[in-house]
């Protein structure tokens, strides 16, 4: 082994005071400052007040997005999905986890810096701090003076209005699972069941926790898809870059020395006003979720000087190195991205449309698989399942095909009312003479007709067994 | 959170073996806080719950809490969701029952297990019976009446079948002309000669003039139709002349035929006999 090779194991950590690991020791406090990307932002929140508002949202007299587990029926807006109907979930987690690809490729964590809900919740509570305790300077002063009547106001001040966000997170959560109106008022009267408190502590906790406390932690230590979508980067995706060849060598705007320098002024705002304390001139890292207010920032700055804008701004790595980027229909992953995507809307809009309105199961009795009748017949016991899926009655015949020899006891076991929305087991008996059966199994299929209503046919193959060759 | 990692400065205990230096590094924050968390917990646990055996039994914990306790509270819980269906079922008769096709459904579903612990042993679990010893229940023989209100009856007070021994009262060579007489009539086959004996010898008045069983099952003998092609006990001749000569049920008749179902009405519920009649009677479909 050459001397060379033979590394000390100090040399590892020559660079390590560069490393800047944040690991929450110190509180972030970003600068807010107005521009284009702060205004998407606020936009991309905005979307989140659906989730506060959709509980209340009514349409046919009945909640309009219901998850009602104990009915096991999930009702979005005039559609009710039922279980048998949940293939489709696989399709929307499908959808999703493809969306976050493609977008991701093509520019970056979007998700991460506009719409996800630790960014957003994140958000609007450091909006709070800013308002009520003053800029990052004067948080910074007001957490390391002692305590006093005014920071015991303005600290009790700014949890109160958390927990009361907070609060209404986990209750509009549970407001998904039942009745809004009356979960409220259960709240209200404290006489919710424990699941729901339990739905409501845990939300409450956990939102008052990470975006109050943990904030850019939660990013950096606990979200999985934090590290997925860094993996899913590549050269060509869109991200704030730090335009080196123009912003080097950095230094003060009043230079002294009439040196040769870059157009970086080293103001340090774009650090400032990071939400995750990410100093992005050092490059694209774990930290950065592509929020873009080290551009807003870096943007008044260069404004503010006479410089152009841009030294910070959404780039590829090689528009950065000078080379043209593909057309989007020319990069692989965009396209098959797209594929997935075009074949998982195709299949959820398939499935929508589609939910068969009754849904038909017959069960053989199996025991005995068939009886013999004081006539000498032979009789087979049937468990039809049909769920009425409509919201109206359903008056519809059953019958039986293929096996000419079996036929149905009784009249009144061929028509049947469905009632709406229910589920009612019953028992169809079918009879056969004994010499007319040929195998000890024959094949045969039910038929479910509607006779009012709108035309449904169901079929369900079955069998009838018989003691042939006994 | 943790300290960065730089071992070329952290403390060590002084011992170094080979250029190895054992570190007193501390151990993470996180690990000392689950410790803690955990210990805390385990105290709270033992305090609240039965933890430490003792000589006899355990200590109780201030909660109270038992598995026994915990299980029936959730089978009050079970009681608690049915009851009022079961109001509904006592409220109502065996016929109205049937035709509400909801309790219909709650009181097969209720029956089954109520049929699995005391029914299955001799009718098996689908009412199909034992061929020669216990009656099938799918079929569409009722020996007894296949209505709801003599269901009920049945599994209240039992039943008891009564055929006497015929050996020594009739001539023996009848009894071998009224067997062959019964395995032909239950293939179509009987003969007009055969009926008459049939009713000479005093059969009629309980298997009926035709041998069909029919009114005299109000007598509550469970006397069979000869005529069907189902078997009480058994087809072959030999079984049919054991029947003829030893009767059913007789006693000091070491070969008599045995048919008894024991009463439930006190072992059961009359709501559970009455959703047990409603299980019965979807078993063939009922009469």
């Amino acid at each position: 082994m050459s001397e060379q090779r033979q590394s000390k194991i100090e040399d590892i950590y020559i660079e390590s005071h560069e490393w800047h690991v944040n690991t929450g020791d110190e509180t972030i406090h970003a600068k807010r400052i107005a521009g284009r990307f702060r205004s998407f932002r606020w936009y991309a929140s905005a979307l989140w007040i659906l989730y506060f508002a959709m509980p209340y949202v009514r349409w046919d007299g009945q909640q309009a997005i219901l998850f009602d587990i104990p009915h096991r029926q999930f009702h979005l807006f005039a559609i009710t999905i039922w279980p048998q109907d949940l293939w489709m979930l696989s399709l929307v987690l499908i959808l999703l986890a493809i969306t976050l690809f493609a977008v991701t490729a093509i520019a970056g964590r979007v998700w991460c810096g506009y719409f996800c809900f630790q960014t957003v919740w994140t958000d609007w509570f450091t909006w709070l701090e800013d308002k009520i305790e003053g800029n990052p300077i004067q948080r910074r002063k007001l957490d390391a003076a002692p305590w006093s009547t005014r920071k015991i106001r303005l600290k009790s001040l700014k949890h109160i209005l958390w927990m009361l966000i907070a609060l209404l997170t986990g209750l509009s959560f549970a407001a998904y699972f039942t009745d809004a109106y009356d979960l409220w008022y259960r709240y209200l009267s404290l006489d919710a069941p424990l699941v729901a408190w339990v739905v409501l502590g845990s939300l409450f906790t956990v939102t008052y926790i990470f975006a109050g406390f943990m904030r850019e932690q939660v990013c950096f230590w606990l979200c999985p898809y934090a590290r997925i979508q860094s993996v899913m980067i590549d050269k060509d995706t869109e991200l704030p870059t730090y335009d080196v060849e123009r912003g080097e060598p950095r230094g003060k705007l009043h230079n002294k020395n009439n040196e040769k320098r870059g157009d970086c002024i080293d103001c340090h705002l774009c650090v400032g006003v990071c939400p995750t304390g990410v100093d992005i001139r050092t490059g694209m890292q774990e930290g950065c979720i592509t929020c873009g207010m080290c551009i807003d920032a870096c943007d008044s700055m260069m404004e503010k000087v006479g410089r152009p804008g841009g030294l910070i701004r959404y780039a590829s790595r090689k528009e950065m190195d000078g080379e043209m980027l593909p057309a989007l229909f020319k990069r692989p992953r965009v396209v098959i991205y797209s594929l997935i995507l075009a074949l998982a809307i195709g299949g959820i809009v398939y499935g929508l449309t589609h939910i068969p309105p009754v849904e038909l199961s017959v069960v053989h009795e199996r025991q005995p698989l068939f009886i013999q009748m004081s006539n000498g017949d032979i009789k087979n016991k049937y468990t039809i399942k049909a769920i009425n899926k409509t919201a109206n009655d359903l008056h519809m015949r059953l019958s039986i095909v293929g096996a000419e020899n079996v036929r149905i006891v009784g009249e009144e076991a061929q028509d049947i009312n469905f009632q709406a929305g229910t589920l009612i087991p019953f028992h169809v008996f079918l009879v056969a003479k004994r010499d007319a059966l040929k195998q000890e199994r024959t094949p045969l299929t039910f038929i479910l007709e509607s006779l009012n209503g709108a035309k449904i046919k169901l079929e369900y193959e079955s069998v009838f067994m018989g003691p042939v060759g006994k | 959170m943790a300290k960065q990692n730089k071992p070329q400065q952290a403390p060590d205990t002084g011992h170094e073996w080979d250029g190895i230096r054992e570190l007193t590094n501390p151990p993470p924050r996180w690990w000392m806080i689950s410790l803690h968390a955990s210990w805390i917990f385990a105290v709270g646990y033992i305090i609240l719950y039965p933890s430490i055996p003792l000589v006899h039994e355990s200590t109780k914990g201030l909660l109270g809490w038992t598995q026994i306790k915990e299980f029936k509270e959730d089978v009050a819980e079970n009681e608690k969701i049915k009851a009022p269906f079961l109001k509904q079922v006592a409220a109502m008769d065996g016929e109205a029952l049937l035709a509400d096709a909801g309790l219909r459904n709650f009181s097969e579903s209720s029956a089954k297990a109520i049929f699995g612990d005391n029914c299955a042993a001799c009718h098996g679990s689908g009412g199909q019976g034992a061929p020669g010893l216990f009656p099938s229940l799918a079929d569409d023989a009722w020996l007894y009446g296949g209505d709801m209100e003599t269901i009920i009856e049945t599994i209240t007070d039992g039943r008891e079948g009564n055929m006497p021994a015929h050996k020594g009262e009739i001539a023996d060579a009848d009894i071998e002309a009224l067997a062959d007489f019964v395995v032909a009539s239950s293939q179509g086959k009987g003969t007009a000669k055969g009926l008459a004996l049939f009713n000479e010898s005093g059969c009629a008045d309980c298997h009926g003039e035709d041998a069909q069983g029919g009114f005299i099952n109000d007598l509550g003998t469970g006397a069979p139709n000869l005529t069907d092609s189902l078997w009480r006990f058994q087809s072959t001749r030999e079984g049919v002349l054991r029947t003829i000569r030893y009767g059913v049920n007789q006693e000091d008749v070491p070969q008599t035929r045995t048919a008894i179902m024991p009463a439930f009405g006190e072992k059961l519920s009359p709501e559970a006999i009455k959703m047990l009649a409603v299980k019965v009677h979807e078993l063939g479909g009922g009469k």
